[in-house]
């Protein structure tokens, strides 16, 4: 919310700098997210704090002052241009050659009285180049304009940096500023500085100047000025003339309606239009620009409907306004031409001929405020086309004369309606975003007493006598117990109780102490204070906000130290993270939701998938098309971003420990389990200078190494085995499960090429991507905690080799568990280190040559007795794997 | 006799003189000083020698012969010293030439990242406790003081599963909740725990902003836990993280499940709180947000608020590590190029 200090200055009086203003408003939970200046410098930041600076035009205070034009002559040589004689406050006049067209109807008048006053710039002023767009800037200079010498001149709003009109010079009404002498510097006519706080959902009651302005006042000490709330009004009463009915007292608690007739519709004010641009808003006309401005003061939301209107829909008698819920298929036109459907929760403002206004969001195109003359109308600040043809207008125009007759709403919605009908008919106007967030409804007869005496004020019309309030629901007074012991119990110190009950009646608290209990009555203006607990908690949080929380002192935590215990899952999930990276694993990270195409593409078409056969936890909203849903497996996400690094790196090892998701039937929340996924492929080594590296590629044995060497690290406990499998996602003869203590860990393999060739990984059967995907919880499940170490081997240790011929068909870990069982105490160690096939080896055959140590830890071993085990060795290959011993 | 014992001698150093190498240095030694070398063959022969002559030659053989030795030993020791300076000046290598690459694995710097937070808490007493990623509407917003269509659920933008109540988590507050019925005991036990987590909001992916995000909430709940506390356990981390003369400020805000709620700052990590662009000139960066737990959250929790209290707060490693690098681009993150992931 954007927050002018000249504005807010009319209710509390500021001796702050405006940057030290903002630090206190931000420590106190209204975060000042930028400070705009205008025609004023930056001031020095608060001490220990740093500001952004700002580029913005600072005003030269000699050169840029408040002029008094007093006669605007015509150019003698030129039709579009005049000759503007301005009084700064010197002795002479100044001439300048202006072709600002808002000067053109005082033309050759004579002597002005009163003169026009607008922002005046002499020579060597800095101002904003009117002309151009990028904000780049210009030093005035003399030079002749047709004939006639310049070096000064008027300025528009764009030349000032106030805003982008430069469509005339700006002239400032004589009522505001008449009595400031010319010459006055213009940074003391107009400058200002504009605070942009960004308003958190508790703080809805500062969504308005005079909310602001109380929290200014609590946190300084300075006294809070309300807006005052007379209303002049001389017509007839209003009892009679509008009737109210409300029919859903839950969702319109309170409805008020004043009444102005004879009203003049034409611009506002300067003043109320510089404060509605300098919060962001486009004056429109006198009526609808009083409703904003006093929404922006105030915070309640106003509605301007032409009587004359709801008189004539409703045969020329009183109108009769119903606040209800809509019929079945009805339909309502907004002031912005849009047409909605209305759902059946959308509360309603309408007469006995139908809708009228989507209550507290949005008016209907039909009985807004008109005036033809008037280009584009908005009365709740909607943001509209700049071209009128595209609105609606036409259809009302064409019968309707301007509004003279006001009937003005003030009225209370309930906070969780309007949050609905705004998202549901996606209108985000400034009136719905108040409402969403709460307004008391005792803001409805401030709101609609402060309008109608504004609107009386600056379109002469009359003001009803009274107003029509139906509060069908009131509000409960939210009272509140507090024990000064419970503030001191929840903030860890002390605050002196007559500080506290002066916080909390700064923010316009009622006060009564009791002994150590505080009786707090919630001020009618806020509907953030909660009762029983929640209250004394909202109160607290008063208390130290106002307070300060840089005030609050800081202590180490005295509570007792809750049991420490051992994380082992989190434990053992980091060490395996370790121990792949110290593999020379990269671990990634991926998205968690995919799509179920994605996942399927894992499958090569035509066969059944391997992966769970479980539905998915399916987003009802998702924001991309290639994120509908959560993971079942991590292979997918992990080929993709392989597929994205193979176009500039050929080496990948890769890992990723993450969740997948697997709804369970009869649960409402899916089983999470987290699965470790691996994938490698490319060149073995990198190539370098020295010698070429080892470039051959990596094959399902180095991935197979990769887990060994984790297990290893890890050290898993208990019997680990590969056994071949089938996967729909692999190649069929190169994929294998592993087991640790027979319990299925998950699978890894070769993938299927066709499966890498849609991941565009290519089908190069020589460059094969090797990948796994393992239960994480599985894995670490027989993790050894506590082992032994093995001491030092004191004796030598006798190495022999062995090369065993069988059949191709034998695997290699059965030939392995022949020589250990056969080889007993003896045997210490048996590696394979070479396999071979063919000539001489027959055909259907392979060699595997074994490395074997034979050792005893108490003794040295004769030749007897390794040749006796080694034969022993022979033997039982011979006969358990009829193996030939290769010479 | 003596003679040739004068003769071999001068011959022998004669010889020693122009040996160069090692090798001709032993053929050197062998021939004279040698079990069969000439010196030692005529020391040998002493005993033929006329009895008065013997003592005379004996004596002069061993002087010749410790002579040779010690002349041996001087040669021996030029040539060692003049092989090695060789040595030394043919050694040299282009050391500008490439080191041969050592191919090494690392870790996500988003696991970087959390591991740092794991250990300054752990430090504090705060251990790790990790819940699910796909929650329920009610303990993701409603157990968290934000009962349906409460204003401040707008703080967060949803992803909804075709579940009804079934939701992603928006952050990883809802771990408060579960911590406190799995480790509170019904409201008899202290708690100091951080929540670690992937969160998912429904924003579309830009420099900016993600879908899915890691955050980090801390929880302490006991029966007395104060608001000076959070602030001076905020404090200790902020020193601990980022170093033992930053300023830490804290300033109001709002979150449903605090009260009171704050904002962190802590000074800019890159400018020292001079102002610049990371910091946007402000020289402070927004590191945590925290507060009070909120009553409503304590029952919710299975608490009596009016004896047990506590404090939370959260964080957000990767935007932590965006600052610490300069990292422009959160999308890099799961992006996963090994060219972003090799610089950690």
């Amino acid at each position: 919310m954007l927050v002018p200090i000249s504005w807010l200055k009319d209710y509390v009086d500021i001796t702050l700098s405006v940057e030290e203003l903002a630090e206190r408003l931000t420590l106190a939970g209204l975060e000042v997210t930028g400070i705009r200046y205008i025609g004023i410098p930056q001031g020095e930041p608060p001490e220990g704090i740093n500001l952004p600076p700002s580029d913005h035009l600072v005003w030269d205070r000699n050169r840029l002052v408040l002029g008094a034009i007093r006669e605007v002559r015509a150019h003698p040589d030129a039709d579009r241009l005049v000759l503007a004689l301005v009084d700064y406050g010197d002795d002479e006049l100044e001439q300048c050659v202006t072709g600002a067209p808002n000067l053109f109807p005082f033309k050759d008048q004579g002597p002005l009285d009163p003169p026009l006053l607008a922002p005046f710039a002499h020579e060597g002023a800095e101002v904003l180049d009117g002309h151009a767009n990028d904000g780049s800037r210009m030093i005035l200079k003399e030079r002749k304009l047709r004939g006639i010498p310049n070096r000064s001149m008027v300025c528009s709003e764009k030349e000032l940096g106030i805003s982008n009109e430069h469509e005339g010079i700006m002239l400032l009404d004589w009522d505001e500023f008449g009595d400031m002498p010319p010459g006055t510097p213009l940074q003391d006519v107009l400058g200002d500085a504009v605070l942009d706080i960004d308003m958190l959902p508790n703080i809805a009651r500062c969504y308005n100047i005079v909310g602001v302005a109380r929290e200014v006042a609590a946190l300084t000490g300075a006294e809070l000025r309300l807006p005052p709330l007379d209303v002049v009004a001389e017509g007839p009463p209003i009892e009679g003339q509008v009737r109210i009915e409300i029919r859903e007292p839950e969702l319109n608690p309170r409805f008020t309606f004043a009444l102005l007739r004879d009203i003049e519709i034409k611009e506002s004010p300067g003043w109320m239009q510089r404060r509605l641009k300098l919060t962001g808003m486009r004056p429109i006309n006198n009526i609808v620009d009083a409703t904003n401005y006093v929404m922006l003061e105030l915070g309640e939301p106003l509605h301007a409907f032409d009587y004359d209107v709801l008189r004539e829909r409703a045969g020329g008698n009183p109108p009769t306004i119903i606040t209800r819920l809509p019929e079945p298929g009805e339909h309502l036109v907004t002031l912005d031409g849009q047409d909605h459907t209305l759902d059946d929760f959308n509360i309603l403002v309408a007469d006995q001929q139908g809708a009228l206004a989507f209550g507290g969001v949005m008016g209907g195109l039909e009985s807004e405020i008109w005036d033809p003359s008037m280009e584009v109308l908005d009365a709740t600040g909607v943001e509209v086309d700049e071209d009128g043809d595209k609105l609606p207008h036409g259809k009302a125009a064409a019968r309707r004369v301007s509004t003279t007759n006001v009937l003005l709403e003030a009225a209370s919605w309930n906070i969780v309606s309007t949050r609905r009908t705004m998202q549901s008919h996606k209108m985000n106007t400034e009136a719905g975003i108040r409402f969403s967030r709460g307004v008391h409804p005792a803001m409805a007869p401030r709101g609609v007493k402060r309008c109608i005496e504004l609107m009386r004020q600056i379109s002469g019309g009359t003001v009803a006598q009274g107003i029509i309030d139906n509060y069908a629901l009131p509000a409960e007074t939210v009272e509140v117990d507090l024990p000064v012991s419970e503030v001191d119990r929840l903030l860890g110190f002390e605050i002196p109780r007559d500080e506290i009950v002066r916080m909390l009646r700064a923010l316009e608290f009622t006060v009564e102490e009791d002994g150590d209990r505080l009786h707090v009555t919630v001020p009618d203006h806020r509907l953030d204070i909660g009762t029983g607990l929640t209250g004394r908690s909202d109160l607290v949080e008063e208390i130290a906000r106002v307070y300060g929380y840089d005030r609050v002192p800081i202590t180490v935590i005295a509570d007792e130290l809750p049991p420490q215990w051992g994380n082992v899952a989190l434990e053992r999930e980091e060490h395996l993270r370790d121990a792949l990276a110290r593999a020379g694993l990269r671990e990634i990270v991926t998205y968690r939701l995919t799509t179920p195409e994605r996942e399927a593409l894992l499958t090569p078409q035509g066969q059944s998938s391997d992966w769970p056969d479980v539905p998915y936890v399916e987003l009802a909203n998702p924001i991309s098309a290639d994120k509908t849903v959560m993971r079942h497996t991590l292979l997918a996400s992990m080929l993709d971003i392989a597929a994205a690094n193979a176009r500039h790196t050929d080496r990948q090892m890769l890992f990723e420990i993450g969740h997948v998701y697997l709804p369970v039937d009869g649960a409402r929340l899916p089983d999470e389990p987290a699965r470790l996924g691996l994938l490698l492929t490319g060149p073995r080594g990198v190539p370098d200078w020295q010698d070429a590296g080892d470039t051959a590629i990596m094959n399902f044995f180095d991935l197979k190494g990769v887990i060994d060497t984790a297990l290893r690290d890890l050290r898993v406990n208990g019997t680990i085995s590969y056994q071949p499998v089938e996967h729909s996602s692999f190649h069929p003869g190169r994929v294998a499960e592993l087991r640790i203590n027979g319990r299925a860990v998950g699978v890894l393999g070769q993938v299927h090429p066709l499966v890498c060739e849609v991941f565009d990984l290519g089908l190069d059967l020589d460059r094969p991507v090797l990948a796994a995907e393992f239960d994480l919880d599985t894995l670490l499940a027989d993790v050894q905690t506590l082992r032994e170490i093995a001491p030092v081997p004191t004796q030598p240790a006798v190495y022999q080799d062995i090369a065993l011929i069988v059949d191709d068909s034998i695997p290699a870990a059965e030939v392995e568990a022949v020589i250990v069982a056969a080889g007993g105490d003896l045997l210490e160690a048996a590696r394979l280190f070479d396999v071979y096939r063919g000539d001489p080896i027959p055909a259907g055959k392979k060699s595997l040559a074994y490395a074997l140590t034979y050792r005893l830890p108490d003794r040295t071993l004769t030749d007897k007795e390794v040749a006796k085990a080694h034969a022993k060795i022979a033997k039982a290959a011979q006969t358990r794997l009829q193996a030939d011993l290769r010479g | 006799m003596l003679e040739q014992l004068d003769s071999i001698y001068a011959q022998a150093l004669d010889e020693l003189s122009d040996i160069t190498t090692g090798d001709a240095l032993s053929g050197w030694e062998r021939r004279y000083l040698g079990k069969k070398g000439e010196v030692t063959q005529l020391l040998r022969s002493t005993g033929k020698l006329p009895k008065e002559e013997r003592a005379a030659f004996g004596q002069r053989a061993n002087v010749i012969k410790n002579e040779l030795i010690g002349a041996f030993a001087g040669r021996e020791e030029a040539i060692r010293q003049h092989e090695l300076a060789t040595q030394l000046e043919e050694g040299a290598l282009d050391v500008t030439l490439p080191g041969r690459p050592v191919q090494t694995g690392g870790l996500h710097p988003a696991t970087q990242t959390l591991r740092e937070f794991y250990a300054v808490w752990a430090e504090m007493g705060f251990q790790v406790f990790r819940s699910r990623d796909v929650e329920d509407d009610e303990t993701n917003f409603t157990l968290l003081n934000m009962p349906p269509h409460h204003p401040a659920r707008d703080m967060w933008d949803t992803f909804y599963t075709t579940t009804p109540g079934v939701i992603l988590r928006t952050h990883t507050s809802p771990g408060q909740i579960r911590a406190m019925h799995e480790l509170g005991e019904d409201g008899t036990q202290p708690i100091r725990v951080i929540l670690p987590g992937m969160c998912y909001r429904y924003e579309q992916i830009s420099a900016r902003s993600e879908v899915q995000f890691n955050q980090v909430e801390g929880l302490a709940v006991g029966r007395n836990i104060r608001l000076t506390d959070l602030k001076g356990t905020i404090a200790e981390f902020a020193r601990r993280m980022y170093g033992e003369d930053k300023r830490v400020r804290f300033r109001g805000s709002y979150f449903p499940f605090t009260e009171p709620s704050m904002e962190v700052d802590v000074e800019c990590i890159l400018c020292g709180g001079e102002g610049c662009g990371v910091c946007k000139y402000t020289g402070w960066l927004e590191i945590a947000g925290c507060g009070m737990v909120h009553p409503i959250v304590l029952h919710n929790g299975g608490y009596d608020p009016t004896e047990w209290s506590g404090f939370a707060f959260g964080m957000g490693p990767e935007r932590m590590t965006m600052l610490k690098h300069g990292i422009q681009d959160i999308r890099y993150f799961w992006g996963n190029d090994l060219r972003f992931l090799e610089q950690f």
